[in-house]
């Protein structure tokens, strides 16, 4: 391919070649940009279209563009239930004041929940929001939220946090129950995640491993 | 190691042992278990139409490579149709197949599409699961009844053959009562699969989904996690028991009693005699604590220190304490504070402190386990 | 050993000792470097396949840890699609793109050398992370390929240099990608239009496209996932603001047109093989060339279809269904033309032929389940279960290793100048066809039954199939002996073969590669042919 090429027409092929291998370059540096580039489209194809993801979740609902709607209150009963989650093995508590409400599409409701750290170091918790049906993802507003931000914990420090909310009237009519679900995570995560084996049988020890039965609760 | 080499190399030359599991052969299944509830049951039926043009279309395939293979082949010196892909069904098979397969596909989507329909179906359930996948066990709790029962694999000695399918405490749930799941996670992905039942949906760290069911039959349901959680995924089964209605209000009412008692216990203030503490502790020390440290409280050194004779075990109080309720940083010890309640690990400490001639005399009480949280 | 540089004079005879295949820029050579270093890594992937079926041929915990059972299934699903099916098609690709397109070499022969080089570097990075854990390395990976987090956060060093290994794998896969897809574009001989091309060489110009577009985004998904784990980002960590999931679309946007990487050399491969065995143009060659590039632009927006228990919306669940079962459509039509390719030709059964026969009809079983798993209500009954382990491997045993098998004694002769053993060639044929459906097969049944994937135990209500699929798997394994036997066999010996090995070679195609001598001189088509 190199000298024995001489003739002109292989001369432009030369060209050519070194214009597809730069195509075709430029074509695998972009693709490797996009993998980045997801990271934000994600999360805004996520909040725009209102599908289920954390960022959807998460995301923040102006006081003002709540009241625009507060005038459509509507007469339809929606139960809205609370659920708490801690992630990770950590010694904290986390459950909402209240289980479930009955609301109202349009009217702003307030409620909290309770968290406390049982362990003798200070820890900074992110909550993530979680909302079940799908379809009530991108209907139920959130006003204020503790998840908004991080909440930093001192040992043994206990706190009320607040959360306000209103729901969207325009929440298809087939759905009447929503969940509104956190999970508390530790920001530092290398602690928590790590698992306990122990109860989980090896070879050789069928018989005795599976002993150890662990009734935590 | 040897010996555990052999024993599949004995069996594959007997093929006689095949057929080990002949006890359970009732389980025995080419299909999905029978379904038992309208979602499954739609599904079912959606799995069986897609199973048989699965199975049309392969009998087309066989036949054709049959008759060709017999028919077109240089041996029986068959001329071969050079100007075969020239004529009117070579010009517009790139047309009339995809045709046809796109028919096939269309009917499918079709009925897809309305199953699909099912199982969101949004109508208001009459019982809220909520089911938690941890590294490795299931935890499940009844939203309305505030109810929390904790499921782990049954060993190998109690379960016998339903081993990795039978599970400790099995979730109950009532028949013919609409039950919607909720499912979440709390440290890497699972997926709670009970195939006669419910569909499966991930259980995400962070996400809730659901799913629903009406169960119509009474009987004991099995599953697995499906979805890879690491070291223990294969021993984290699933096992739901369906009961009548009203058994399962008899069997909530009570369990609702057995909390309450228990809370009531803990709350009375109520100063616990040492052998009453001894009695308890034992049985919990020996369920929660002897795989570690023996029953003897001999431990596993150096991993495991020993009880017996311990410096914490005999020392101060309030030091043994906080390891118990808090773990030991940097060892293998948990922290148990958010695991048993004050009265139980008032029990343990008790036990440990008096066990194995430890004999501090020490009784100590929930009150102090309160105190020292 | 500085003999073979590019001043070399390309009328000597080709450099002798370790340095011609050092630093070789001849494509023949590393093509055969691809192809048998394709066929150690089938032997230690495959070795991993034996010991997980050992293990599961009895419930209980045999001989594995859990850990390391996990660890094997996820490194045997590395090295089967990286380390096997991807070089051997490269391999396969660098013998043949130039010579039936009628170059003198690769467009780019330095960088060939490289892509190639990269692999036992990543083959190496690959072991360590399977020994790492041994010595203190943490968790083995214990997470299957698809590497979710937060399991793969868990996971200690191994898993550090499995996305090395996945870094290098994708550099490599790329460079070859970038060379072929150049080759073919610019270094076809005279006269040889796109539309007379073998299809063999429009299936790789389709997968080098492919891997162009969706290796980088593995790449990416992979450095995000090392940066989570050690530079404290968070892009799939919830709670620094991350989703775990985004890391599975990553994942699966390049997983699934990976499928395709996987499946179009051999689609290319039966291509040139049915008509040859047919005596018979290959029927649609039109439809053939767009059937591909329909799958390419299909494979490439329909990932999550992986994914539908993650809780999306009905809208996006649709979308992502009805494009999985058009998927069927390109597919059909592909197996299709090549069963009429079939009818009414003058068939004989060479072994490559018996081959493509098997390929087809399992790979259109396998198309079966996939419209079967690509409907979403059942597909939340059949995800993360056997059955779907069943599909996956009768779409990818038939549909890409098959089918380079039957490329391997379909060239066989040209490359090495003889004839292999025909007799022993459909030994192995029976042998392989019938230990590996005696190994899929009845993973279906156990997957329906409830058995999900990647457990190292399991309930006694499953045995029976796991025997069957063991026994089967041994059997599977142990007759590649025979394979390495009778191309060893081949290439030391035997009967002399004629440049056109096969009767029916050029109908329908231009099939420059049998106008050479077999095997063809170092350097061939150093004065382009011209094609009519």
């Amino acid at each position: 391919m190199n000298e024995l090429n001489q003739d002109p027409q292989q001369e432009t092929g030369k060209r050519s070649t070194k214009r597809t291998v730069a195509t075709l370059a430029l074509v695998t540096i972009l693709m490797f940009g996009f993998a980045f580039a997801m990271v934000p489209l994600y999360r805004l194809v996520c909040s725009v279209t209102g599908i289920n993801s954390i960022a959807t979740n998460s995301g923040r609902t102006l006081a003002e563009n709540i009241v625009t709607t507060t005038d459509t209150v509507s007469e339809r009963n929606i139960t809205v239930q609370f659920d708490a989650t801690i992630n990770g093995n950590v010694a904290w508590e986390f459950r909402p004041s209240v289980r479930s409400i009955v609301v109202k599409p349009g009217e702003k409701t307030t409620i909290s929940y309770y968290v406390k750290n049982h362990s003798d170091e200070a820890v900074v918790t992110q909550s993530i929001p979680g909302v079940t049906p799908w379809q009530a993802t991108k209907h139920l507003k959130k006003i204020e939220c503790f998840c908004f931000d991080t909440q930093t914990l001192q040992a043994g420090e206990a706190k009320d946090m607040g959360l306000q909310f209103v729901i969207d009237p325009e929440l298809p009519d087939d759905i009447s129950t929503i969940t509104l679900s956190y999970t508390i995570m530790d920001t530092n995560r290398s602690e928590s995640l790590t698992p306990n084996t122990d109860n989980i049988p090896t070879v050789g020890s069928d018989s005795t491993a599976s002993n150890n039965k662990n009734t935590n609760s | 190691m040897s010996n555990r080499f052999l024993k599949p190399c004995t069996a594959f030359a007997l093929p006689s042992l095949l057929l080990t599991s002949g006890a359970v052969l009732a389980e025995y299944k080419f299909n999905f278990p029978e379904p038992v509830s309208p979602v499954t049951k739609e599904v079912f039926d959606l799995h069986m139409m897609t199973s048989a043009v699965a199975l049309i279309i392969m009998v087309l395939v066989t036949i054709f490579f049959v008759y060709s293979i017999y028919k077109f082949r240089k041996s029986k010196n068959y001329e071969p149709d050079q100007e075969f892909h020239k004529g009117w069904f070579g010009t517009w098979s790139w047309a009339l197949v995809p045709a046809i397969v796109l028919g096939i596909d269309l009917t499918i989507a079709g009925s897809a599409s309305s199953t699909f329909d099912l199982i969101e179906d949004k109508t208001p359930a009459d019982l809220t699961v909520k089911v938690t996948g941890s590294q490795w066990k299931w935890t499940y709790e009844y939203m309305e009844d505030d109810v929390k029962i904790v499921s782990t694999l049954l060993p190998k000695e109690e379960a016998g053959e339903l081993y990795l399918r039978t599970v400790d405490n099995p979730l109950v749930l009532p028949t013919d009562r609409r039950v919607r799941f909720l499912h979440t996670a709390t440290d890497v992905l699972h997926a709670w699969w009970v195939p006669a039942i419910a569909v499966k949906k991930d259980s995400i760290p962070g996400y809730i989904n659901e799913t629903w069911t009406i169960i119509e039959k009474e009987g004991n349901y099995h599953g697995q996690c499906a979805e890879n959680c690491g070291t223990g995924h294969a021993f984290m089964p699933i096992q739901v028991n369906a009961i009548a209605g009203e058994e399962f209000d008899t069997w909530m009412s009570k369990q609702k009693e057995i909390k309450l008692a228990k809370m009531a216990e803990a709350a009375s203030g109520k100063v616990w005699a040492l052998d009453e503490l001894m009695t308890k502790g034992e049985e919990l020390y020996n369920k929660n604590c002897s795989a570690c440290h023996k029953p003897d409280g001999s431990g596993i050194p150096p991993v495991f220190p020993p009880l017996k004779g311990s410096a914490i075990a005999l020392g101060d109080v309030s030091k043994h304490l906080e390891v118990v309720i808090k773990g030991a940083s940097g060892t293998a010890m948990a922290a148990w504070g958010n695991q048993l309640d004050d009265l139980e690990l008032a029990a343990i400490i008790t036990y440990e402190r008096n066990a194995w001639e430890n004999n501090t005399g020490d009784a100590v009480q929930p009150s102090d386990v309160k105190a020292a949280r | 050993m500085s003999t073979t540089t590019t001043h070399e004079d390309h009328h000597h005879a080709p450099p002798t000792g370790f340095g011609r295949w050092l630093f070789s820029t001849n494509h023949k050579d590393i093509g055969t470097m691809y192809l048998i270093f394709s066929l150690i890594m089938l032997f230690i992937g495959g070795g991993m396949a034996m010991l997980i079926r050992a293990e599961l041929f009895y419930p209980g915990l045999q001989f594995l840890e859990p850990d390391l059972f996990n660890n094997l299934v996820t490194v045997h699903a590395i090295i089967m699609v990286f380390g096997v099916v991807m070089p051997a098609a490269a391999g396969m690709a660098n013998w043949m793109v130039p010579l039936q397109i009628g170059a003198p070499d690769m467009a780019l022969p330095r960088l060939n050398n490289l892509s190639f080089w990269l692999l036992p570097a990543a083959a190496i990075l690959l072991m360590l992370s399977v020994i790492v854990p041994f010595f203190g390395g943490g968790t083995p990976v214990n997470t299957g390929w698809t590497l979710y987090p937060p399991l793969s956060i868990q996971s200690g060093m191994g898993m550090d240099l499995l996305i090395f290994t996945m870094h290098t794998l994708g550099i490599s896969s790329i460079l070859a990608a970038i060379n072929i897809v150049t080759t073919i574009i610019n270094m076809r001989a005279p006269g040889l239009t796109m539309m007379k091309l073998p299809l063999f060489i429009w299936a790789w110009l389709f997968t080098g496209i492919l891997l162009i577009m969706i290796m980088p985004a593995l790449a990416g998904g992979v450095t995000m996932l090392l940066f989570d784990r050690h530079f404290g980002t968070s892009f799939f960590d919830a709670a620094g603001g991350g989703d775990p999931v985004l890391f599975q679309h990553l994942f699966w946007f390049f997983g699934h047109p990976e499928v395709y990487v996987l499946l179009l050399p051999s689609i290319g491969v039966l291509g040139v093989i049915v008509p040859t065995f047919s005596r018979k143009p290959l029927f649609g060659y039109k439809s053939l060339v767009w059937g591909m590039g329909v799958l390419l632009l299909l494979g490439m927006v329909v990932w999550a279809h992986h994914q539908y228990t993650i809780g999306m919306s009905v809208a996006a669940t649709n979308y992502f269904m009805i494009g999985t079962i058009l998927i069927s459509i390109p597919v059909g039509l592909m197996l299709f033309n090549f069963m009429l390719t079939m009818w009414r030709g003058a068939m004989t059964f060479e072994t490559p032929m018996l081959f493509a026969i098997a390929i087809i009809v399992m790979f259109s079983f396998a198309g079966t389940t996939g419209v079967m798993l690509a409907v979403v209500p059942a597909d939340l009954q059949y995800h993360d279960t056997y059955f779907v382990v069943a599909h996956f491997h009768y779409a990818l045993i038939p549909g890409a290793l098959f089918g380079l098998y039957a490329g391997v004694f379909f060239w066989l002769p040209k490359w090495t100048g003889h004839m292999y053993n025909e007799t022993l060639g459909k030994i192995f044929f029976w042998w392989t066809t019938i230990g590996f459906n005696l190994t899929f097969f009845p993973q279906h049944f156990s997957g329906l039954a409830g058995m999900p994937r990647r457990i190292v135990d399991y309930s006694v209500q499953f045995v029976e199939f796991n025997q069957i699929s063991s026994i089967g798997a041994f059997i599977f394994g142990l007759s590649h002996l025979l394979f390495v036997y009778i191309i060893i066999q081949t290439v030391r010996g035997g009967e002399k073969a004629a440049d056109k090995p096969w009767e029916g070679a050029q109908i329908g195609t231009p099939g420059l590669e049998w106008t050479l001598s077999s095997p063809p001189p170092f350097h061939s088509f150093e004065t382009p042919p011209t094609v009519k």
